[in-house]
């Protein structure tokens, strides 16, 4: 005795939705699903009539789904869009040019235009020989530092005002939990949110934020969608696996549970003050653009060319980590731009682009250093580093150890009279203090001009600006500066 | 009197099983007719069809959560999981969901 639908009542249930526990026919499936959806957009507002939108498409389930769902609203509700795919390819043999064929289909299926932008054309670097260079263990962060410019930089070639995104209700879940299990709060507040959009870049929504996967891969399945399902060859160490992990057992026991987890991620939007990275005077986030590629940027260079710098160097794993030492561009040995300049706003566009081929080979408007070969940049070749004085906390480099001039130590409390000791202050340390030329100090507030003859020395990392301990003038800049750490090398 | 059913791997499943996305599969006399479910195909399905990685198969005695099951195109949920009891010429689906797509 077959189940009948709840909805119709005539036909044969075929799926359980997750979300409602609704026993439901093949066609109030697609009804709801599509419904859902479209709610979703109109609720969010995600588009304006006449909006030229880009879908964000890997040739997997989500994005050919996205692509299928947002081809369908946009004749049915008259959206009046106009609808392209925009690939990126990663460079990753075996995965990627597979996936890259389904999209081509894609573009054949749903008759609307696709863009496909490399790796190996913006950065210079493929992914293959990214994780020939640094193995295994951080190449997502590559890979997704770098696929977030490159959609951006796709989506500027095309001149689209939104880019859309097959992001599920599973991934939004995920990302909740793994910024929890990092906590990173400041991504917690932003994760959850349907729509990204600062002035600088191209707005991205997620049109599937409360789709479950499950009804994802049902309705791929019963539409017979031509979708490619290869899991990326290099992500099985992926922080990630462990969420997702979690995360299905937790909804094989109750299915509600990716709807709540991405409540509660919305729940604690803007109810704790997060403590941001750079911070302007007004107590804002500064949001600028990177003094490399003009891509947005909190910090002076962009995540992506940092990566790309340490690559360039031979160096890639450090800069995974705290990278604000390679963000200063000023220290000796700093490498000249290395990735081209490509604007990224369609607004500030001067220089003329290839936007009708899609594979071709780089051309003249591509960086110089992406003319060389992908596969074997050369490292830059950097002066050899003289040891600093560092910040105790970021480590930015203050000054050169051999700008330090010698100095003897004081006799400590037998300087003073007999009377006047005190046996509790003496300690049989090194002095801690540092002799130092104003002009190698001349970062620290008031030294320059002259305006102050003492005062405490702060970090000059903005990001950081720790407070390192105190200076005074006689004759020299006598800083008494206990809390730097000296490291012998560089 | 013997079973014979179809069995499907998509999503990312097929590579579990030798790349082959459709198998007609006669079940061995110890599946009676009538009474065996899928709690008994499961463990035979891994132990004669699965060529690889059991663990991405199975958890417990159930599939591993995230992979779907469909039995004659019908969310295995609604045929009782897997209480289900098999009938012949039956088409049992299994889909991968994977992350990325």
């Amino acid at each position: 005795m077959p189940k009948l639908c709840v909805l119709c009542n005539a036909q044969r249930a075929v799926l359980k939705r997750p979300k409602t526990a609704q026993q439901i026919c093949r066609d109030c499936f697609y009804a709801v699903f599509e419904t859902e959806v479209h709610n979703t957009i109109l609720h969010n507002n995600l588009f304006q009539r006449g909006d030229k939108v880009a879908i964000a498409a890997s040739g997997g389930k989500d994005s050919t789904v996205l692509a299928h769902v947002m081809t369908t609203l946009n004749d049915r509700y008259n959206y009046g869009l106009d609808l392209c795919l925009l690939s990126v390819d990663e460079g990753i043999t075996g995965y990627r040019d597979d996936s890259l064929e389904t999209v081509k289909r894609n573009e054949q299926q749903y008759k609307i235009p696709l863009k496909i932008v490399s790796y190996a054309e913006l950065y210079g670097w493929s992914m293959d020989a990214i994780v020939k260079e640094i193995g295994m263990k951080n190449n997502c962060t590559f890979c997704g530092v770098f696929r977030r410019q490159a959609l951006d930089r796709g989506a500027a070639l095309l001149g689209v005002d939104h880019i859309v995104t097959g992001h599920n209700a599973d991934d939004i879940a995920e990302t909740v939990l793994m910024n929890i299990l990092r906590g990173d709060f400041s991504r917690l507040q932003r994760c959850t949110s349907i729509r990204t959009a600062t002035d600088e870049t191209i707005p991205r929504s997620k049109p599937f934020k409360y789709t479950y996967e499950k009804e994802i891969v049902m309705y791929a399945y019963f539409k017979k969608l031509d979708y490619f399902s290869t899991e990326c060859i290099y992500s099985p160490n992926a922080y990630r696996g462990y969420a997702r992990a979690f995360l299905k057992d937790l909804e094989a026991v109750r299915p509600s549970a990716i709807m709540d987890i991405i409540h509660s991620g919305e729940a604690w939007e803007s109810k704790v003050e997060v403590k941001m990275g750079a911070k302007g005077k007004d107590g804002k986030v500064a949001v600028g653009s990177c003094e490399r590629c003009g891509y947005m940027s909190s910090q002076k260079l962009c995540k992506a060319c940092v990566l790309l710098e340490g690559l360039n160097k031979g160096l890639p794993k450090v800069a995974i980590g705290n990278s604000a030492k390679y963000r200063d561009s000023t220290r000796p040995g700093a490498k000249p731009p290395t990735h081209d300049a490509l604007p990224i706003s369609s607004t500030t566009t001067t220089t003329p682009i290839p936007t009708t081929t899609t594979t071709a080979p780089s051309t003249s408007t591509i960086a110089p250093s992406s003319s060389t070969s992908q596969t074997t940049p050369t490292p830059t070749p950097t002066a050899p580093l003289t040891p600093h004085l560092r910040c105790k906390k970021c480590r930015t480099r203050l000054v050169p150890l051999t700008s330090l001039s010698t100095h003897d130590q004081g006799t400590g409390q037998s300087a003073f009279g007999f009377r006047k000791r005190d046996a509790a202050l003496e300690v049989a340390t090194r002095c801690q203090s540092h002799h130092v030329a104003e002009t190698d100090v001349d970062w620290i507030a008031g030294v320059a001009d002259g305006s102050r003859t003492e005062d405490k020395v702060l970090c000059p990392n903005n990001t950081c600006a720790v407070k390192l301990g105190a200076w005074s003038w006689a004759g020299k800049v006598f800083a008494k500066m206990r809390m730097f750490r000296e490291v012998a090398k560089c | 009197m013997t079973l014979t059913i179809t069995l499907e791997f998509s999503g990312g499943m097929e590579l579990l099983f030798n790349n082959e996305k459709s198998k007609q599969v006669t079940l061995p006399e110890t599946f009676t007719p009538g009474s065996a479910t899928l709690k008994e195909l499961l463990p035979w399905v891994r132990d004669n069809l699965l060529t690889e990685r059991a663990e991405l198969f199975m958890q417990g005695e159930t599939v591993r959560p995230g992979i779907l099951v469909l039995i004659n195109d019908a969310d295995w949920e609604l045929e009782g999981e897997l209480e289900y009891v098999i009938k012949d010429r039956d088409t049992i689906v299994f889909i991968s969901t994977l992350h990325g797509g």
